[in-house]
């Protein structure tokens, strides 16, 4: 079945690159509210779980519409935007980076989240009296320690922002070679008659993908598990 | 003066008060299981904060509550061996040993790595997984590591509950050796009046607290 064409390179090479940056971007923010939720006790907490987790229950439309009024051009939000920082969401590939992060953002959270909470905090405080302060106790002990679920949130954050559908077609469109992702181009491709080999094509690299994505996640649990070997998900 | 203690410590909805002061050498805080030895052992490390009352050790004051003094646990210099035993389970031995050498400034080291190894009987351990260590392997490196953290002194909880009973006698007389020729105050925990008898300098007897608030 020989290479992909120029437009199916197109469209893997724009998935990759919104779904990555997606990832890269929302990995700190899922990290510090997977720390918050999991160590801190504060008023309010309840409701910042509630809103975490929104993206996860609400349909994917109604999270691209909440996008649409809070980032749209017109939104406050977006105008700061675009005046201070000349970010621009709506019909752009950074859009569909967005919408790809934000429904990634509650199933890192909770990855993340599970990972923190079964870190035993007796090795913290060992690591203490040893002469290692918070910042040194966190990074060798809590964090090794947390990487096979923080490799889990990756996995999953990516798995789930390269098949994206609702929140991006909602909020940034479906513009080939700007926010045409592998799944809004198999939406496209359905749409016009005659075209189930290019259906098919574009499904099996969806597949690849995942596939490779999942390997490439094993491979580094294994490599940063420690020799406790053992799966990520 | 080694141990100066007088604290109150909060422990559910009871509370319990110790106060001694002890000359060097091993104390032992004798009691039942579940009467609170280790949340005192917890307070001296600065994992616990005490309600009220005073900390020190060997004239270095760790907590007086008056003074508003509360030295956090990593400027303590304690050695706490913990019943548990809490070794890093994603480092080798050879990194657990060191993982509080490497913090100390070198002049401040008292005990070499080699001398520690030798001491223990572990040199032989070092690239092994703590997951693959028995009992009384994993015991005498925890004591390890908290001694090369060259701690100040000695803080042991139930070393032998780890321990297979046809090695307790091994690692008895490590802690004979250990109070004998290293001259540092240890304050050490146990239910079992043999263990204490042979080892204590001085015996505390701990009675579990009346849950009156």
């Amino acid at each position: 079945m020989g290479g992909l064409s120029p437009a199916e390179w197109e469209v893997l090479l724009l998935s990759l690159k919104v779904s990555g940056v997606a990832i890269a971007a929302v990995l700190p923010l899922a990290f510090a509210l997977a720390w918050m939720l999991a160590r801190w006790r504060f008023p309010g907490k309840v409701l910042l779980d509630a809103v975490v987790h929104l993206p996860l229950v609400l349909p994917p439309v109604v999270t691209g519409w909440l996008l649409l009024l809070t980032f749209g051009t017109n939104a406050p939000l977006g105008h700061f935007l675009v005046r201070t920082v000349g970010i621009t969401f709506l019909f752009r590939w950074t859009g569909a980076a967005l919408a790809a992060a934000v429904m990634a953002l509650p199933l890192m959270v909770r990855a993340m989240r599970l990972s923190l909470e079964t870190v035993d905090r007796r090795l913290e405080s060992a690591a203490r009296t040893l002469g290692a302060g918070p910042l040194r106790t966190f990074l060798t002990v809590t964090l090794p320690l947390a990487t096979p679920g923080i490799m889990a949130a990756l996995v999953l954050g990516l798995a789930r922002s390269v098949g994206e559908f609702g929140a991006t077609i909602t909020f940034a469109s479906n513009i080939p070679g700007e926010t045409q992702t592998l799944p809004l181009a198999i939406y496209s491709a359905l749409q016009l008659p005659g075209s189930e080999w290019q259906v098919a094509r574009l499904a099996g690299l969806s597949v690849l993908l995942s596939v490779g994505a999942l390997m490439l996640s094993e491979w580094l649990a294994r490599r940063s598990g420690h020799g406790k070997g053992g799966h990520v998900l | 003066m080694s141990f100066d203690i007088a604290v109150t410590l909060h422990r559910g909805n009871s509370r319990m008060t110790y106060e001694f002061t002890t000359g060097p050498g091993l104390t032992a805080l004798f009691g039942p299981s579940g009467a609170g030895k280790t949340s005192l052992l917890d307070a001296v490390a600065g994992l616990v904060r005490p309600v009220e009352g005073h900390i020190a050790v060997s004239g270095t004051v760790l907590f007086d509550r008056a003074e508003g003094i509360n030295l956090k646990p990593e400027k303590r210099r304690c050695g706490y061996a913990f019943q548990d035993l809490r070794l890093f389970p994603h480092r080798t031995v050879r990194d657990n040993l060191l993982y509080g050498w490497k913090l100390v400034r070198p002049e401040e080291r008292w005990l070499s790595v080699d001398l520690a190894l030798d001491f223990l009987g572990i040199g032989h351990l070092l690239d092994r997984m703590p997951s693959t260590l028995s009992g009384g392997e994993a015991q005498r490196v925890a004591i390890g590591r908290a001694l090369l953290s060259a701690p100040r002194f000695l803080l042991m909880d139930e070393p032998l509950a780890s321990v297979d009973a046809n090695r307790r006698e091994e690692i008895l007389s490590l802690i004979e050796r250990i109070r004998d020729e290293l001259e540092l105050p240890i304050l050490y925990v146990s239910h079992d009046r043999a263990e204490v008898e042979r080892l204590a300098h001085r015996i505390i007897p701990v009675e579990p607290p009346s849950s009156q608030a």
